[in-house]
């Protein structure tokens, strides 16, 4: 009777998840004639790709765009933007856990602030500044910025898994003479395989799925990211709502294989921050 | 030896230096910025007229009603993740089959963009359509709402949206605080003849009270940031008369569409200071209870 009970909770919890993914798959897959909003939760009769199709290339008679170049733009956003993030949070966490100075622990908490700050306000300036360098509506600056607001969560995620590589070990190696670097290179690094899987990941989802800053740094089509460019295709196929949910789940696909794949590391970084979502 | 002293320092630099200008620097301008009168495209001379933009933002309806439906969309929100947090984490916790398969389901929204979210919810809560013709069907017409094209309830709809992408996170966070309780606690308990409700309320739910304010001081500052969701569902204008409208979505138009750049600097302002309010108090715990940093 009670076991009865929490599977009831729990298969109601899954159906409140599962409804919009239900209507999002479902509604991608129709022809547009069988969209309508009495039909809504209706199989489609017919499957088809065509607005699939329809939201990756866009409907070139009618000048609207599709969602393809912005999914290559997120693309080559998200790589040198993860790897340059992971990197530098990572010696950022070693030396703050491993060869802790005078106010290290302040200048950390200085850094973790940087993520919870509501972006708005480094905004005006950022533009300026990325005007200034000639960044301002590339893929370039936008790279840069997630690199710098990226590094509080990525040192986070570093520092606290350094904290447990013994003193020991790093003293010993310093008594053979290696130096900071030798000993990141032969000792840290490769122990970092776990908690290097958790900052990419965390940061990958953050960054594709990131929005403002792709809004406000890139204002041209060709070159922005595939969130601000699914908002924009949501505007203009007001009606086609086969082809909005098509590209609301060609643009959260990456995400979606990440997270089936590696479930488990995304809820760590997940818990191990606490702190952003 | 004084290389190595040095050398901790020199690694740290670059991060240390970017994020001095990019953050503290950004924000110091911002600040000096919301005193001036830079509220057009070219202005000459630049003047520091004190608090005359904050002055003027508390005259502005639209800014009042961000106000307001931050605080209607936190109150929804962060309720709305903790019962669904707690109640998942402990039918989860309850020792039953397919844990993984559960976990995975509800936690996967987590793994969409708000932009995704919001196209998704917008043609689920379309008042012709989606959630009201499941409730006509279930007979609980009564309970239709025009969702967010309803002036009085579209920040709620909102909120809905948004306790369907992060109440998953919020049950990974009790989960994990549920698995930290000592067994032995709940032996003691049973030996001394604890009931089922007793031991509820008197070892579980305190013992998950830093979880609880975790959990909300994060989704609160969640709350005071919330931008994307609201353009994807309710428009760039935020819904029908800005009544979904929120302030960081204001600050975004204020500046980018209108060019009055004192003017969002000093709503960025207002945001800074809340968000700092919820969460310096929230670093000095953390640090001071030594866990999980």
């Amino acid at each position: 009777m009670k076991r009865g009970l929490v599977y009831l909770g729990l298969a109601a919890l899954a159906a409140f998840y599962l409804l919009p993914v239900y209507v999002l798959v479902v509604t991608s897959l129709k022809e547009l004639s069988e969209v309508s909003l009495e039909a809504m939760w209706r199989l489609p009769r017919t499957l088809t790709v065509a607005s699939f199709v329809r939201a990756w290339a866009g409907s070139p008679g009618t000048g609207t765009r599709g969602l393809g170049q912005n999914f290559w733009n997120s693309v080559s956003l998200a790589l040198p933007a993860v790897g340059l993030s992971v990197l530098m949070g990572s010696l950022n966490g070693y030396v703050l856990a491993q060869w802790r100075f005078r106010g290290s622990d302040t200048l950390f908490v200085l850094l973790l602030f940087g993520m919870f700050i509501p972006y708005q306000s480094v905004l005006i300036p950022l533009v300026r500044v990325l005007q200034t360098l000639g960044l301002y509506g590339t893929l370039p600056g936008l790279v840069l910025v997630h690199v710098v607001y990226g590094l509080p969560i990525t040192t986070l995620l570093f520092r606290n898994y350094y904290a447990a590589i013994p003193v020991a070990m790093v003293e010993a190696a310093q008594i053979d003479g290696a130096g900071i670097l030798g000993i990141y290179r032969r000792i840290v690094v490769p122990l970092s395989g776990p908690a290097t899987v958790v900052a990419v990941i965390w940061q990958f989802t953050q960054i594709w799925n990131e929005f403002l800053f792709g809004v406000v740094i890139t204002n041209k089509p060709t070159v922005q990211p595939i969130t601000v460019a699914l908002n924009n295709l949501a505007g203009s196929f007001i009606v086609e709502w086969n082809v909005q949910m098509a590209g609301a789940l060609l643009a959260a696909l990456p995400t979606l294989v990440v997270y089936a794949l590696m479930g488990r590391y995304f809820v760590q970084g997940l818990l191990a921050g606490s702190v952003k979502a | 030896m004084r290389t190595a002293r040095l050398a901790p320092v020199a690694l740290l630099l670059p991060s240390v230096v970017l994020v001095s200008v990019f953050v503290y620097g950004f924000i110091g301008w911002t600040a000096w910025l919301s005193l001036t009168n830079v509220n057009d495209l070219m202005v000459n001379p630049v003047r520091v007229v004190g608090l005359a933009n904050f002055t003027r933002l508390m005259t502005l309806p639209r800014f009042r009603i961000g106000l307001e439906n931050t605080v209607t969309f936190s109150l929804t929100f962060i309720t709305g993740c903790l019962v669904l947090g707690l109640g998942g984490a402990l039918l989860i916790n309850s020792t039953v089959r397919l844990e993984g398969l559960w976990r995975t389901i509800y936690l996967m929204p987590m793994a969409l963009s708000f932009i995704v979210t919001g196209v998704v919810w917008r043609w689920l809560m379309n008042p012709s359509s989606g959630l009201n013709l499941l409730l006509n069907g279930a007979g609980l017409g009564s309970l239709k709402s025009g969702w967010y094209t309803d002036p009085g309830f579209g920040i709620k709809a909102i909120a809905i949206a948004a306790v369907w992408q992060l109440s998953g996170y919020t049950m990974a966070m009790y989960l994990a605080g549920l698995r930290a309780i000592p067994a032995e606690l709940y032996e003691a308990a049973s030996v001394d003849g604890a009931g089922a409700r007793q031991t509820f309320w008197r070892i579980t739910m305190p013992l998950l009270m830093p979880v609880t304010l975790s959990a909300v001081i994060v989704l609160g500052h969640v709350s005071l940031k919330i931008f994307d969701l609201v353009i994807a569902i309710a428009g760039p204008q935020g819904g029908p008369a800005f009544s979904s409208d929120v302030p960081a979505n204001f600050m975004f138009q204020t500046v980018f569409q209108a060019n009055r750049f004192a003017e969002g600097a000093a709503v960025s302002v207002v945001l800074l200071v809340l968000v700092s309010l919820l969460v310096i108090p929230y670093l000095a715990w953390s640090f001071r209870r030594g866990i999980g940093w």
